[in-house]
């Protein structure tokens, strides 16, 4: 009985699991008085490291948001806690047509790696391909959520389950926004 | 120092469901933006679902919060340009590292450092927009 449940817990989790328990992450923190949206606390950190002083955006009492950076270290430490006692590294198992398309840009899906060290790894940084996929895609994640108001967590999520007009656009506008590059400008990137 | 507690509780449980689920995986991300699998459209769509019929179970209710304040659920203001443009530029991002900002503190704790970057690039474009934003349509 135990032995088969730590055999399930090491294997991953379906989307039926795993879709009701963010449901009720987001439900906990509303019962809480807060609101589900991790890309608040970029606008803090940036408020923490200063921000203030040069952008009013940043001027703001941060320490109401406090609990927003609990919420985010335990998100670390859960990634922590998955990766070490709950994992028996097996691959990632993506659709056969995927694994195809990402074969012919010589990219393959290795035990223990949850994204391609291919193109995401320290010494491709500075080469033009791990620039893009890195640091612009981390800057592009950064302007566009706070520009947006808010990223999966609070429109996708808790925007689209309190059904704001606001967050359906917001939401079709991360699909179309995803869509793009995955289609018309990734091909190019993943070949450089 | 205990009423965080509750938070980082939480927010555990939902970095083990995100790396269990491998939605913070940079391939699912890809294989849900090629229409591959299912996964993590029933991963998002679930989840909305079961919101949807929470929130209205709380509405319905008049459920109050721990404390005892009745929930409020603050409205955005609805704007063209803003969700729009902004959620554009955000899932350029979003393909490009297969994360959103949740995913990018999980897959620091699962030992991926060069997730660290993308966060501080992150911090950079919230700047960017910070300096920007009274430029910007809204």
């Amino acid at each position: 009985m135990w032995s088969s449940f730590i055999e399930w817990i090491n294997q991953p989790w379906p989307w039926y699991v795993a879709g009701p328990l963010i449901a009720v992450v987001m439900l906990s923190l509303i019962l809480f008085g807060k609101t589900f949206g991790l890309s608040s606390n970029l606008r803090t950190m940036c408020s923490i490291l200063g921000g203030g002083k040069s952008c009013d955006y940043f001027d703001y009492d941060w320490k109401q948001q406090g609990w927003n950076l609990v919420f985010a270290l335990g998100l670390i430490i859960g990634g922590f806690i998955a990766h070490e006692f709950m994992s028996d590294n097996q691959l990632i198992q993506i659709a056969e047509t995927t694994a195809e398309k990402l074969a012919s840009y010589d990219i393959y899906v290795q035990a223990d790696e949850l994204l391609p060290s291919e193109v995401f790894n320290w010494s491709n940084v500075l080469s033009l391909q791990g620039f893009i996929f890195i640091v612009l895609g981390g800057f592009l994640v950064g302007f566009g959520t706070r520009y947006g108001g808010g990223c999966t967590s609070g429109h996708a999520i808790t925007g689209l389950s309190d059904l704001q007009k606001a967050s359906l656009l917001a939401t079709i506008s991360f699909f179309a926004g995803g869509l793009l590059i995955t289609h018309f400008v990734m091909p190019y990137l993943l070949n450089l | 120092m205990l009423k965080f507690f509750k938070y980082l509780v939480v927010g555990i449980i939902f970095g083990i469901t995100l790396t269990k689920a491998e939605v913070i995986s940079w391939y699912r991300i890809f294989e849900m933006f090629q229409f591959d699998a299912f996964h993590m459209y029933g991963v998002i769509g679930s989840a909305v679902v079961i919101g949807i019929i929470g929130l209205q179970v709380i509405k319905y209710f008049n459920i109050k919060t721990l404390a005892g304040e009745p929930i409020h659920m603050p409205p955005k203001k609805f704007s063209w340009a803003r969700y729009t443009i902004g959620g554009l530029i955000f899932g350029f991002g979003w393909a490009l590292t297969g994360a959103c900002p949740g995913p990018l503190f999980i897959l620091v704790g699962n030992g991926v450092n060069v997730a660290i970057l993308m966060i501080l690039s992150a911090l950079l474009g919230t700047y960017c927009y910070g300096l920007l934003r009274n430029h910007l349509p809204h």
